[in-house]
């Protein structure tokens, strides 16, 4: 299989604001795609499309060749929500035990997760007692556990210091070489270069998608940040938004 | 449904419990406590006591596992966690279950302390045997339960929790019978209070003080709450959203 996501004119409202306009985009198998842009742009809102989670107002999601939310990719898909979605009146080894159980997955697998975030020492304490960082990585570690072949994850390294961030990029591109897809967000372009592929999201609109070079040579900005204001701008003059 | 995914759901909740010693002492211990206070506000007429000391053991489960619950879906709502677990393969009716079996146990313990004070130092008797109080017990506090899973897709925030047990719970006591007997309020009141599932459990309970068999009445009583126990945990089902605007 070649796209790992496949989405077709998909349109999402929320609250009555219109915040998905009627996207197109395919997400490589195997590879560590970037979500990128501003806050309010869609981009948790179309990785709650992606997991099934999100009420759509049209358009079709297809993930690993069925459609988003089948029961099937339940245990095929991790997701990792922005806010740490663990339990913090337990400990981290418990709530990845809790996990794994739900997955079907031996408690190892949920040690091994716990390591490869970093957390084998403190995997013992209270997830409430934690810093912002470290509930991030149990709630990483908690989707990591079952071995996901696509991984979805929401700014998951917000709040993390450069050496744990390095690690973790480090470890997606492992999880991908493995045969992992990874969908990635984050409005840090600093992470942009870490990505295979980028996906450049802005105010409902996909504005580029394409490898960081290809972006670098298009906009012949070496710095993924200007290259991403001039396709910004060069948006709002082919939409006529003003923004 | 999944026997692992129950098993271990209840085993969460209980762990969550386990770290927070205080409520465990307050679950265990206030009904006790209460009851004992009871006892000797009405020193003067012990009557009353003989009389309401039994359904007390059924409403005292009731209302705490109504508020564990609805505070902690709540929780698991605003929180994310209840999204990630619609996320698993895990099934609703697993989630359900778990939070069943652990409070069921909690249940058990509370009955059981609140019984052996009751029976035991404050001299209540029961006709009908023990094992008819912790059933009623138990089915209330899954009563509670499935009520507080149910409202709680009704609160935004604990606060908003929180004041449902008085609006949802209060009124249940008092047309219950548990002050005056039904027969004896008027009729409007009477009506309303057959449809209120608490009043099944405190005529049960009422009624295995005197009974010395298990009646017909008492069958009946306890075959409508599990009816409702089931029929809020449809309700509270229902709630649970793995989609959401």
């Amino acid at each position: 299989m070649d796209n790992a996501i496949r989405v077709r004119g998909l349109v999402v409202d929320r609250r009555g604001r219109r915040v998905l306009h009627g996207i197109d985009c395919d997400v490589p198998a195997g590879r560590v795609t970037g979500l990128l842009g501003p806050s309010g742009g869609g981009k948790t809102t179309f990785m709650r499309c992606v997991v099934g989670v999100q009420r759509v107002a049209a358009g079709e999601v297809t993930v690993l060749g069925l459609p988003a939310g089948s029961p099937v990719l339940r245990s095929r898909v991790g997701y990792v929500t922005q806010a740490p979605s663990v339990y913090p009146d337990l400990t981290a080894r418990a709530n990845a035990h809790y996990f794994a159980a739900l997955q079907g997955v031996p408690t190892a697998a949920a040690d091994a997760a716990l390591d490869d975030v970093g957390l084998t020492d403190d995997a013992d304490h209270l997830v409430g007692r934690m810093s912002g960082g470290e509930q991030t990585r149990v709630s990483l570690a908690c989707a990591l556990l079952g071995r996901p072949d696509l991984l979805v994850l929401d700014e998951p390294t917000v709040g993390l210091d450069p050496v744990l961030r390095r690690d973790l990029w480090a470890a997606f591109h492992r999880l991908a070489e493995s045969g992992s897809t990874l969908l990635v967000s984050s409005h840090v372009m600093d992470e942009a270069r870490r990505c295979d592929e980028l996906v450049l999201l802005r105010d409902g609109r996909i504005v580029a998608h394409d490898s960081p070079d290809a972006i670098r040579q298009q906009t012949g900005f070496d710095d993924l940040e200007l290259a991403f204001l001039a396709l910004a701008e060069s948006a709002d003059v082919t939409t006529g938004a003003t923004t | 449904m999944s026997v692992q995914a129950t098993l271990a759901t209840a085993r969460r909740v209980l762990g969550q419990l386990r770290h927070d010693p205080r409520t465990i002492v307050l679950l265990l211990a206030v009904p006790s406590v209460l009851l004992v206070l009871f006892k000797y506000v009405f020193e003067g007429s012990p009557r009353v006591f003989d009389r309401v000391g039994l359904p007390m053991l059924g409403i005292f489960p009731f209302v705490t596992m109504f508020l564990v619950t609805s505070i902690a879906m709540v929780r698991e709502r605003t929180s994310g966690t209840l999204e990630r677990l619609l996320t698993t393969p895990m099934r609703k009716l697993d989630l359900l279950l778990g939070y069943a079996l652990a409070f069921g146990v909690v249940a058990l313990l509370q009955g059981g302390i609140a019984a052996a004070v009751a029976l035991g130092p404050l001299g209540l008797s029961v006709e009908a045997g023990v094992g008819v109080v912790l059933t009623l017990a138990v089915l209330n506090a899954l009563l509670g339960m499935a009520l507080g899973l149910f409202l709680s897709a009704f609160a935004t925030t604990e606060f908003q929790a929180v004041q449902f047990m008085p609006a949802a719970v209060v009124p249940q006591v008092l047309l219950g019978g548990l002050l005056i007997p039904r027969d004896q309020m008027a009729d409007v009141l009477y009506w309303v209070s057959n449809v209120l599932p608490l009043s099944y459990a405190i005529d049960a309970l009422a009624a295995a003080r005197t009974a010395s068999t298990i009646t017909e009445e008492m069958t009946t009583d306890l075959a409508v709450i599990v009816g409702c126990v089931l029929a809020a945990l449809a309700l509270g089902a229902a709630t649970l959203r793995r989609r959401t605007p």
